[in-house]
């Protein structure tokens, strides 16, 4: 065990673990999209998760960083929120904002991240970019919407950890970049229309389960 | 977003399974084998993809991630005429993106794809070495400078008056023969 000082405040975690995990279990919140417990090695490229780390001139990612004894943690610096804010604006030029008709209305992480950034939902003063098509129905059980998606990977990462192989996988690059479900589409492997882990994982509204899109709603944690 | 297989195409499929078989099945041979394909069939069709997948044994989405990512992996074959449309600094400037829209347009395809009797194909190119002609077109082989939309139309209809003069020669010499 370390422990830390994050905030002012005194928190210990098991050694090893990565701070953005050890803020979390202490219920000190840090923005992240991307960050998933069971990933080896995060990516960190939703870039939410910054904290400043005393010592350290930049302010660093914390998913990326593990815990050291006797570390000093801001996780609200105006550095910080700087960045964070920045990230989300960018994320939301590039984002369908329609929520009255997005089925994750209202348990949509980035309607939470902007509320707790203090950031509205409209992109300004960045130009708004969205893709041709909004929405991809290829696939036989899955719907996926292009101007949602986060980009943030997680629904790649559980589908292989249950699968062994992803049936999602990134496609193209740069601002076309998009979650394919190529060949997927004329093999559907039966499994998606029982397992969904991905619809469930996705932290905005970006997959669907076709049979729930006819009935318009969809409660992961109801099911 | 696939054509049908010419039988050119599928006898260079059966021999792109040969030659599969002298690379090791290692995820890291995926790219090496990607450019052995394109190079027999000049593009990766959707069979091709597949093959490849089985052959790595990786899911046909992975293969098709990776094709995505890079610039020289086409997934539609060359047109007969292949035109291509700069759009570096300075045909930017002159507003090569709406010559480019014109052929979109007129051709009823996208930029990177071919038409379905596979006559044309439209490609972008960044700069192709004659800026002072800004706005350029490459239709073929023949370089196409100071281009206006207006002018997109009457290249096309060149290309087919061409073909057609071609084809009633033909048959004039054939029948002549006769």
């Amino acid at each position: 065990m370390v422990a830390l000082l994050v905030n002012d405040r005194e928190i210990e975690a098991k050694n090893g673990t990565n701070v953005l995990q050890a803020c979390l279990d202490n219920d000190i919140y840090i923005p992240h999209l991307c960050y998933l417990e069971s990933l080896d090695l995060p990516s960190a490229s939703c870039r939410m998760c910054f904290v400043e780390i005393a010592g350290e001139d930049k302010p660093a990612t914390s998913c990326t960083t593990l815990v050291r004894d006797h570390m000093v943690i801001k996780t609200d610096t105006p550095a910080v929120r700087r960045l964070q804010r920045t990230a989300l604006r960018l994320l939301l030029s590039v984002h369908r904002v329609d929520c009255k008709n997005c089925y994750a209305h209202k348990r949509c992480e980035l309607q939470n991240i902007a509320k707790f950034l203090k950031v509205g939902l409209k992109s300004k003063p960045l130009n708004r970019y969205l893709k041709d098509t909004d929405i991809d129905e290829d696939h036989p059980f899955l719907n996926y919407y292009p101007n949602r998606c986060v980009l943030c990977g997680k629904c790649l990462h559980v589908c292989r950890n249950q699968h062994g192989q992803s049936v999602l996988t990134f496609a193209n690059r740069g601002f076309n970049t998009v979650m394919s479900l190529y060949a997927a589409a004329e093999a559907p492997s039966p499994s998606c229309e029982d397992c969904a882990r991905c619809v469930d994982i996705c932290p905005v509204g970006a997959l669907a389960l076709k049979v729930n899109q006819e009935a318009s709603i969809h409660h992961p944690t109801e099911k | 977003m696939n054509q049908e297989l010419t039988t050119e195409e599928k006898a260079a499929l059966k021999s792109i399974a040969k030659n599969l078989e002298t690379f090791n099945k290692q995820r890291g041979n995926l790219i090496p084998i990607l450019q052995m394909v394109q190079e027999h069939l000049a593009y990766l069709p959707s069979e091709a993809l597949r093959m490849v997948a089985e052959y790595l044994e990786i899911n046909a989405c992975e293969v098709y991630g990776v094709a995505t990512f890079y610039n020289q992996f086409r997934f539609h074959p060359p047109g007969k005429h292949p035109v291509k449309v700069c759009l570096g600094t300075a045909c930017h400037v002159r507003a090569g993106d709406i010559i480019l829209e014109n052929f979109e347009r007129k051709l009823g395809i996208e930029d990177g794809e071919t038409t379905a009797d596979r006559e044309f194909s439209i490609e972008r190119v960044a700069c192709v070495g004659c800026c002072a002609l800004a706005p350029v077109a490459i239709i073929g082989e023949t370089v196409h400078g100071h281009m206006a939309p207006s002018k997109v139309e009457g290249l096309l209809m060149r290309i087919e008056i061409e073909k057609d003069i071609a084809k009633r020669e033909k048959e004039k010499s054939e029948s002549e023969q006769t």
